[in-house]
C-alpha cells in the first residue's frame, strides 16, 4: 500500500513537471522573439539573448515607426479586418437563418445545403480563382481580400447549429404575433445568438488579420499588402538599402534579426489583445460545432 | 393563419403559389451567399477546363486551344512529380497521426491534474500558437532554428555542433511535423477535455469500488468515454491526406530542402506564378482537388456512420 502511494506521488510530480515544460515550450519561442526585439543588435549577435532582453533597447521599434511600408500595411489590415468581418458576419447570419429551418418549412433547403456543401468538397484551386479575381478586375483592390472570404461555409454551419438549439416555441410565438423575418432576425435570433455571434466574429477578425496568402496572390503593388503579407516579404528577405541617411545612426543598434522580431511582435499584439475573449467564447463555439445538425 | 386541413382542400396550383409566397423570403436571404459561391467557388470550378487547354494569359479561356490530357501526361512525366507525391503523403500522414495521438495523451495527463488554476494556465499557454498565423510562427521558427538561433546556441552551450534544421533533407520533414503538432495540439486537447468532462463521474466511482486501478480506470472508463470524439477527429482528418499544409511549408521551404519538402501545393504555386505554366498547374490542382474531394466525402460518410456526425 505504502509503495503504491509513493508511485502515485511520483507520477503526480512527473506529470506536473512534464505539462509545465510542455506549456513553456508553447510560449518560449514567442518570449525569445520578444526578448530579441528588445535587445541591442550586438547582444543578439553574441547569442546572449534567451528569454530576457540583454542590453535593453527600443531602437528596433523606433526604426519600424519610421518605415512607411509597415504603417501602410497596418492600415490595409485594419481596413480588411473591419470591412471583411462585417461582410462575413452579415452573409453568415442571413444565410444561416433560412438554412436552419426545418425541411417542411423550407422545401428547397436540402438543395441549398448541397449547393454550399459542394464548395467544401471541391474547389477549382488557386489558379482558376486567381484568373476569376483578375477577370472581375479586383487585383490590387480591397475587394479581393474581403469578398471571397465573406462566404465562410463552416461558420454558417456553426451558426445554423446554434439557431437550432434555440427553443422553437419562441420562434412560433413571434410568428403568431405577426413578426416579419427581419423583426425575427434582429429581435429574436440576434440577441439570443450573441455568444455564437461573438465567437464567429472573433474568428473572422483573427482570420482576416492572419491571412497573408490572398494578399500575396491578388496584390501586385506592395503598398496594397496587408500586414501579414508584408511580414512575409520581410521574413523572406530584408535589406537596409532604402534606409534614409538620418536613420543611419540607428543602424548601429539594430539588425535584421531585431527588426524582424519587433515586427513579428507588433503583428502578434492584436491577437494577444483579443485572446482572453477568444478563450472565453471559443470553447462555446467548439461545443456548438460538435452539436449534431 | 390557415390550418393544414384548409390548405389540403385548396387546388394544387394555389397551394404551390401560397408555399412559394411563404418561402420566398428564405430564398431572398440566400441570394448574397449564392452570388458569392458562384463568383468565387463555382466559376473557378468551371475554370478547371484550363487543365485541358494550352492556356495563356493573353488568350483567355475561350480562345485557348484544347490539348486533351497532354497537361496530365506532362505532369506525370515530370521527374519531380513522384517525389512531390511521396513528400505530400508522407508529411501529411505523419502529421495526422501525431496530431491525433498527442492531444489525447496531453488531455489524459491534464485530466489527472488536480490544481484547477494551474490546469487553466497551462491550457491557455498550449493553445496560443493555434491563433497565430504561419507567417508569425514561421518567422519565429526560422529565427530560433537558424544556425545562430536560440536552439543552436543551447546546443553549442552543451558542447554540441550546430544543426542545420532547415537545410537538411533528413531533418526538414521532422521540423514540419513537429512544428505543426506544436501549433495545433493545444486546440485539439481542448476538444478532448470537453469530452472528458462529459463522462459520468459515477462510472469512476463504480470502477473504484470494483477495485480498478487508475490505469484500468483510464482504459475501461476514460478511453471508451472519449471514443466517439477520437473516431470523429480521426475520420475527419482523412480528408487532409493530400493537404500537407501549404502555408507552413511555403514559408519554411528553401532551395536546400526541395527534395524533402516540396509538396503538391507548393508545386502548383511555383508552376503557375513563377513559371506561368497555368494549365499544367491547374492540372495538378485538379488532380489534388478530385482526390481530396473524394476523401472528404468518404470521411464525412464515415463520421456520419461511426460517430453520428452530420455537418449540416
Amino acid at each position: 500500500m505504502n509503495y503504491r502511494m509513493d508511485g502515485k506521488k511520483i507520477f503526480t510530480i512527473l506529470n506536473y513537471l512534464f505539462l509545465i515544460v510542455l506549456g513553456l515550450i508553447c510560449i518560449a519561442p514567442l518570449l525569445n522573439t520578444l526578448a530579441i526585439s528588445l535587445s541591442s543588435a550586438s547582444a543578439v549577435a553574441m547569442g546572449d539573448v534567451l528569454f530576457f532582453p540583454s542590453n535593453f533597447s527600443l531602437d528596433a521599434y523606433a526604426f519600424i515607426a519610421t518605415r512607411s511600408e509597415f504603417l501602410t500595411a497596418l492600415n490595409v489590415s485594419v481596413m480588411r479586418v473591419i470591412v471583411g468581418s462585417i461582410l462575413q458576419m452579415l452573409v453568415t447570419f442571413i444565410s444561416a437563418y433560412p438554412l436552419s429551418r426545418e425541411n417542411r418549412d423550407f422545401r428547397m433547403r436540402t438543395v441549398y445545403v448541397w449547393f454550399f456543401m459542394f464548395t467544401i468538397l471541391f474547389s477549382g484551386g488557386i489558379v482558376p480563382l486567381y484568373m476569376q479575381v483578375k477577370t472581375l478586375g479586383m487585383l490590387d483592390s480591397m475587394m479581393a481580400l474581403v469578398l471571397p472570404t465573406s462566404l465562410a461555409v463552416f461558420n454558417i454551419v456553426l451558426m445554423i447549429n446554434f439557431f437550432r438549439i434555440l427553443p422553437r416555441e419562441l420562434d412560433e410565438s413571434f410568428r403568431i404575433d405577426g413578426a416579419g423575418h427581419w423583426t425575427l432576425l434582429w429581435r429574436l435570433y440576434f440577441p439570443l445568438s450573441l455568444p455564437a455571434f461573438a465567437t464567429i466574429l472573433l474568428l473572422a477578425m483573427v482570420g482576416h488579420w492572419n491571412s497573408w496568402f490572398d494578399g500575396m496572390l491578388f496584390m501586385n503593388q506592395t503598398e496594397n499588402y496587408p500586414i501579414a503579407t508584408y511580414l512575409r516579404s520581410i521574413i523572406v528577405s530584408f535589406d537596409f538599402s532604402n534606409v534614409r541617411s538620418e536613420d543611419a545612426a540607428l543602424l548601429a543598434s539594430i539588425s535584421p534579426r531585431t527588426t524582424k522580431s519587433a515586427q513579428i511582435i507588433l503583428a502578434t499584439l492584436p491577437i494577444l489583445c483579443v485572446y482572453p475573449f477568444l478563450q472565453r467564447y471559443f470553447v462555446t463555439g467548439l461545443v456548438l460545432g460538435s452539436v449534431k445538425g | 393563419m390557415k390550418t393544414s386541413s384548409d390548405t389540403a382542400r385548396m387546388p394544387v396550383l394555389a397551394r404551390l403559389r401560397m408555399r412559394f409566397k411563404r418561402e420566398l423570403p428564405y430564398h431572398l436571404f440566400l441570394i448574397p451567399g449564392i452570388i458569392l459561391a458562384i463568383l468565387f467557388c463555382y466559376i473557378p470550378m468551371i475554370g478547371i477546363v484550363m487543365a485541358f487547354q494550352k492556356f495563356t494569359v493573353f488568350k483567355g479561356w475561350f480562345d485557348a486551344p484544347w490539348v486533351g490530357l497532354a497537361n496530365f501526361k506532362y505532369v506525370i512525366s515530370m521527374p519531380r512529380f513522384g517525389q512531390v507525391m511521396f513528400n505530400t503523403v508522407y508529411i501529411s500522414v505523419l502529421k495526422i497521426i501525431f496530431s491525433l495521438l498527442v492531444p489525447i495523451i496531453v488531455a489524459l495527463l491534464l485530466n489527472e491534474m488536480r490544481n484547477r488554476k494551474m490546469k487553466r494556465v497551462l491550457q491557455t499557454a498550449m493553445y496560443l500558437p493555434h491563433f497565430l498565423s504561419w507567417i508569425i510562427l514561421g518567422g519565429i521558427i526560422l529565427d530560433i532554428l537558424s544556425l545562430e538561433g536560440v536552439v543552436n546556441s543551447i546546443i553549442s552551450a552543451f558542447g554540441g555542433q550546430p544543426i542545420g534544421f532547415l537545410s537538411s533533407n533528413t531533418l526538414f520533414p521532422g521540423v514540419l511535423i513537429t512544428t505543426e503538432v506544436w501549433k495545433s495540439f493545444g486546440f485539439n486537447t481542448i476538444i478532448y477535455m470537453a469530452a472528458l468532462t462529459s463522462i459520468n463521474p459515477d462510472l469512476y466511482e463504480a470502477a473504484e469500488i470494483d477495485g480498478a486501478s487508475r490505469w484500468r480506470q483510464i482504459w475501461h472508463v476514460t478511453l471508451p468515454g472519449i471514443r466517439p470524439t477520437i473516431i470523429l477527429l480521426a475520420t475527419l482528418s482523412l480528408g487532409n491526406v493530400l493537404n500537407a499544409g501549404f502555408e507552413q511549408v511555403f514559408i519554411l521551404l528553401n532551395p536546400l530542402v526541395m527534395d524533402s519538402g516540396d509538396i503538391l501545393d507548393t508545386l502548383v504555386y511555383r508552376l503557375a506564378f513563377n513559371q506561368a505554366q497555368y494549365s499544367v498547374a491547374t492540372a495538378v490542382g485538379l488532380f489534388k482537388s478530385i482526390v481530396s474531394g473524394v476523401l472528404i466525402a468518404v470521411s464525412y460518410y464515415l463520421a456520419y456512420k461511426l460517430a453520428d456526425y452530420r455537418i449540416f
